[in-house]
């Protein structure tokens, strides 16, 4: 009776289903996210820590790790610029074609990434329609670091785009106006009124272009050649590895990329609550 | 600074948002827009701002043509219906926003940006607020920030778009009647958007009703309800009642009911008249015979809100009486008693006509 009356009052949440959909959410990100996860520092543990600073030291691996970050880097403030144009024509504006503009900016997701890895690097490379131009002008395009960062740049867009354009949409047009009609110039208008608004989420968006790149493999390779020391990704050492059945030096450099990945998105978390905090009315 | 409105047009794809207007506004004046939403009210008001471009006809500010001026080059002060404060600002910054973007040449000094943003923040009672973000105010208080922003840059003209329609019914009284109080002071020419008459009677000097594009009318607060050039104006401002009914040698029968109408055109009529213009008596007068029933009673503040029914009538009437008044017929539920309408109001196409009655 008084096990029923208990059991009755543990229930009694105005939305039903609580424990199940719990219960299935933790499941699967147990079996998704944490699996996989685990596994993978399992097969850390059986290195000593000599023998792991010995395999991601490895001077061919260093030079990945510097192609990686340069490359990402480049993609992610390239991405930041243009996603944010990209955004602000999409919201701010009516043109004919602007839907069919909005669901392209999807399809870096949708499209595979080894599809996108092939196209780039037969349009770009020395016998490509761009890549041949810009080979005459001095430019080299394909198997550089630079074509790295460009198929880097294309997989990562929407990340950048999709974050700001709701931010962007949720902010009045009348705050534009408030800033005019007190005489602000356009310039100072977008920097000391919306680029404050949309900086959370322009940086998060560019930090998860950024994670994403540094992870990205399909769409790399192609264009990258593979040249050691000069445009060998860190994926590509994991694969390589992985080929080599050096299944303990795939481990231990993946484990840097997912690191570095975790950590990465754990700063931007963290940066974007204090900032949220701050519009919504808390602390300064 | 004085605005003068010519033929200011505005069409939006197929609809007709405002028919040509004329409107001089006098130095100092404040004046209300009144209408209900869909009216042109805050499109004349954006394009008086900059805002939004007239298809044609021109605007002077003074004996400055500002038509083709931008909004940032016009001196304008806005105030937003929701404010449009700058959320990741404090209140401080939002209020020197106006000084820090001058061009560096005009730009006061950090000292006196700081002097001048404090005393408008003393003005709008909220220096001790300076470091607040917007979100960390109440809606009056934004309002007032939005206010003192707007003032920083000595606006020749402050514009305000539905003030305090976001705001409670006791705090809108209070900001009201601050603003009335700064407009004196300051004397700044002043045009407010607003769908509440109570609030355009209150604060205007002079108001404008619009409806569907178009100028109604435009008077003091005073005239407009006393002498209502329509019909549309007449049931905008105040609530209405009702009396349709046969009019022949100067009186209008309806049913068992008779009231003497001098002046009035014989025909089917409709006559209107406001709640405080029916007076009650025990007896018919040989002016009004209108015998009615006291059908509910609603004690309101400083007068009594009577509902009255009539089997003469389709909809009842509703009268205020002082309490005196409602002491003295010892009015209650189901009491029959007789109307007597001080004064009738008739519209046409040939415009108002105003029947007094020697009641009262």
């Amino acid at each position: 009776m008084i096990a029923a009356t208990l059991r009755r009052r543990a229930s009694r949440r105005v939305l039903p289903g609580f424990g199940l959909s719990l219960g299935v959410t933790l499941t699967f990100v147990s079996l998704i996210l944490l699996l996989p996860l685990t596994s993978l520092v399992g097969q850390l543990s059986q290195l000593s820590l000599s023998q792991y600073w010995f395999l991601i030291s490895d001077p061919r691996i260093l030079a990945s790790y510097r192609v990686t970050l340069l490359a990402a880097a480049v993609a992610a403030l390239f991405n930041a610029a243009f996603g944010l144009l990209m955004a602000w024509v999409l919201v701010r504006y009516e043109f004919p074609g602007k839907r069919l503009v909005d669901a392209l900016m999807d399809l870096p997701f949708a499209l595979p990434t080894a599809v996108a890895g092939v196209t780039l690097a037969t349009l770009y490379s020395s016998q490509g329609w761009v890549g041949r131009w810009l080979e005459t002008l001095g430019l080299p395009i394909a198997y550089t670091w630079v074509g790295i960062a460009l198929a880097m740049a294309f997989t990562s867009i929407p990340f950048v785009v999709r974050t700001v354009q709701p931010i962007l949409e949720d902010l009045p047009s009348e705050v534009d106006e408030a800033a005019v009609t007190l005489g602000a110039r356009d310039g100072h208008a977008f920097r000391r009124v919306i680029l404050p608004h949309l900086w959370p989420a322009l940086v998060t968006g560019t930090g998860l272009a950024f994670v994403r790149s540094l992870g990205e493999f399909g769409a790399v390779i192609f264009i990258a050649g593979g040249k050691p020391f000069e445009t060998e990704i860190t994926s590509l050492m994991i694969f390589v590895k992985l080929q080599e059945y050096d299944y303990a030096g795939a481990t231990a450099v993946a484990s840097i990329v997912l690191a570095t990945s975790l950590a990465l998105l754990l700063v931007i978390n963290l940066w974007q609550g204090r900032f949220t905090r701050r519009l919504h009315g808390g602390g300064a | 600074m004085s605005i003068r409105i010519s033929q200011i047009d505005k069409t939006y794809g197929a609809t007709r948002a405002l028919e040509p207007i004329d409107l001089d506004i006098r130095d100092g004046e404040l004046i209300g827009l009144l209408g209900p939403s869909g009216s042109g009210k805050t499109t004349l008001l954006r394009i008086v701002a900059g805002l939004e471009q007239a298809d044609g006809g021109t605007i002077h500010f003074g004996e400055r043509e500002v038509t083709q001026v931008h909004v940032r080059e016009r001196r304008i002060g806005f105030v937003f219906q929701h404010y449009a404060l700058f959320r990741h600002m404090s209140v401080f910054e939002n209020v020197a926003f106006g000084l820090r973007a001058l061009p560096r040449r005009q730009r006061p000094s950090n000292s006196d940006i700081r002097t001048r943003v404090m005393q408008l923040l003393e003005m709008v009672r909220l220096s001790a607020f300076a470091e607040r973000f917007p979100a960390q105010l109440s809606g009056g208080q934004q309002q007032r920030v939005a206010l003192a922003r707007a003032l920083a840059l000595k606006p020749d003209v402050l514009l305000l778009d539905e003030p305090f329609g976001a705001l409670d019914a006791k705090v809108r009284q209070e900001l009201r009647r601050w603003l009335r109080h700064l407009h004196e002071e300051l004397g700044f020419t002043s045009l407010f958007v607003t769908h509440d008459q109570e609030e355009a009677l209150e604060l205007s000097d002079r108001v404008v009703v619009m409806s569907n594009g178009r100028v109604e009318q435009i008077a003091t607060p005073d005239t407009l309800y006393r002498e209502p050039a329509n019909r549309f104006v007449f049931e905008f401002l105040g609530e209405v009642n009702r009396l349709e009914g046969d009019v022949a040698n100067g009186r209008l029968t309806c049913g068992n009911a008779s009231v003497s109408v001098p002046g009035v055109e014989p025909g089917r009529r409709e006559l209107l008249l406001r709640p405080h213009e029916v007076h009650l008596a025990e007896h018919a007068i040989p002016a009004a015979h209108l015998p009615i029933t006291v059908a509910a009673i609603v004690p309101v503040g400083a007068e009594v809100r009577l509902e009255l029914e009539a089997d003469w009538l389709e909809e009842p009437w509703l009268a205020s009486v002082s309490h005196a008044e409602f002491e003295r017929l010892g009015i209650t539920r189901g009491r029959r008693l007789f109307a007597l309408p001080s004064r009738l109001h008739g519209f046409d196409a040939a415009g108002a006509q105003n029947v007094a009655l020697p009641v009262g």
